[in-house]
């Protein structure tokens, strides 16, 4: 079947079958392989994007349930001269990834918290990212990432 | 991992919906967020042949505040009812609850129908409905009917909707205060309960829901009649285990569990002023 979206501003149009996951669709359709494939169960939040402004994981939705939506990959944060955005800049000075298996959907996560809540406390910022694990950093450091980033002002991309 | 092949239709309304399910009978199955049946299909344990996006149905995504109850409709995402200020005011013990579900991600795809309708006695939601004493509108080729929470659950996975039929609506009573309380063992953060209990206060007395201790989603009977004869918290939770017939698995054996729930049943009972 022929899906539509809006993948980082572009308009995508793919022919795939209707059981294409979404994270299949943006690694091997769009050819996106930020977004990770990790647990593949709905737990680890390695393929974390962002479906119409929020927070999902990829390995749990149709491509055709995204049909029409817009997307945002870790590809898509960046702005065009290759200025990182607060989160990313964030995960860079503090030093926030060690393997950097996770750090994209760690990155799409914190993004998400900080438009539901741009001022969140140490403790917002651990439950909110309850969806996204880590093996290598003891999370200690992504966390000071995601309140590093929420102390800059959002124009800022 | 991949499910396997199915056909994929999205339906355009309720009704278009029901149409579809009553044309292809058991190999339909409805999706809305898809976090209980996507994860099922990629191990293949379904297999449907063909799906029936719900999803974006907006006119089953709403809070609504009725006076007497609160309705919900069934394609509400979690996060929605996590933060909807109707439900925020009139039913915070559900609200919490929604909040509590899985992780963010999850929050926001999952839906309080989904979730209902897919009968798992581990979820949050329908332990906390059967509490509060919740009705379920449910949307047929022939019409609506009401089904009470209680009588919704009918044995593991399985529930009292008719292959053809829809969860268009949850209605929750308004409790009777603001005194609830709710317990859930996760060994992470966003698993599912190993055990988990929720007391809530409504007009017919307190009610008490137990999670992951059956088959089904349970009501704690005998606790609640304690409660109602005059018990304390303490006197009231050794009754949690009565009845329940928890599995036994790596998480836990029979008696750890029973043992857990009557912790659980009485830290909610204590929360909820008894």
């Amino acid at each position: 079947m022929l899906i539509d979206m809006k993948v980082n501003g572009t308009s995508q149009s793919h022919d795939v079958e209707a059981r294409t996951l979404l994270v299949h669709y943006l690694r091997e359709s769009v050819g996106l392989t930020g977004t990770n494939v990790g647990c593949d169960t709905t737990s680890c939040g390695a393929c974390t994007i962002l479906l119409n402004g929020e927070s999902v994981k990829s390995c749990t939705v149709l491509a055709a349930q995204a049909a029409g939506d817009e997307i945002t990959t870790i590809e898509g944060l960046a702005s065009e001269d290759g200025q990182m955005n607060r989160v990313q800049q964030a995960f860079q000075e503090c030093h926030g990834l060690q393997c950097g298996f996770c750090t994209p959907g760690m990155v799409m996560a914190i993004s998400s918290l900080l438009t539901e809540n741009p001022a969140p406390s140490e403790a917002d910022v651990r439950i909110g990212l309850e969806g996204n694990l880590c093996r290598c950093t003891g999370y200690h450091n992504i966390v000071e990432a995601a309140l590093a980033a929420s102390r800059v002002p959002e124009m800022q991309k | 991992m991949i499910p396997a092949s199915f056909e994929y239709v999205r339906a355009g309304s309720v009704d278009e919906a029901i149409a579809l399910l009553a044309e292809h009978g058991d190999d339909a199955k409805l999706l809305a967020g898809g976090h209980s049946l996507l994860p099922l299909m990629k191990l293949r344990l379904a297999q449907p042949a063909m799906l029936v996006d719900i999803g974006p149905l907006r006119e089953l995504n709403y809070v609504n505040d009725e006076k007497d109850y609160v309705a919900v409709g069934a394609l509400t995402r979690h996060h929605d009812i996590a933060t909807n200020p109707v439900a925020l005011a009139n039913v915070p013990v559900l609200a919490h609850v929604a909040g509590q579900i899985g992780d963010p991600q999850v929050r926001h795809r999952g839906t309080i129908g989904g979730s209902i309708s897919h009968g798992d006695p581990a979820s949050d939601l329908p332990a906390v409905l059967l509490a509060l004493g919740a009705t379920f509108v449910v949307q047929g080729p022939s019409g609506r009917r009401e089904i009470d929470a209680a009588d919704f659950f009918v044995s593991f996975f399985e529930v009292a909707l008719s292959p053809d039929e829809l969860l268009v609506e949850i209605r929750v009573p308004k409790p009777s205060d603001g005194q609830w309380g709710f317990e859930k063992l996760t060994k992470r953060a966003q698993d599912w309960a190993i055990v988990g209990a929720v007391a809530v206060r409504t007009v017919d007395g307190v009610g008490v829901g137990l999670i992951n201790m059956g088959p089904i989603p349970l009501r704690a009977s005998a606790v609640e009649a304690a409660v109602a004869s005059g018990s304390n918290a303490a006197d009231a939770a050794a009754f949690a285990a009565e009845g329940t017939e928890p599995a036994a698995d790596f998480n836990g054996s029979v008696a750890y569990r029973q043992h857990v729930a009557r912790v659980l049943v009485r830290r909610a009972l204590e929360k909820a002023g008894v």
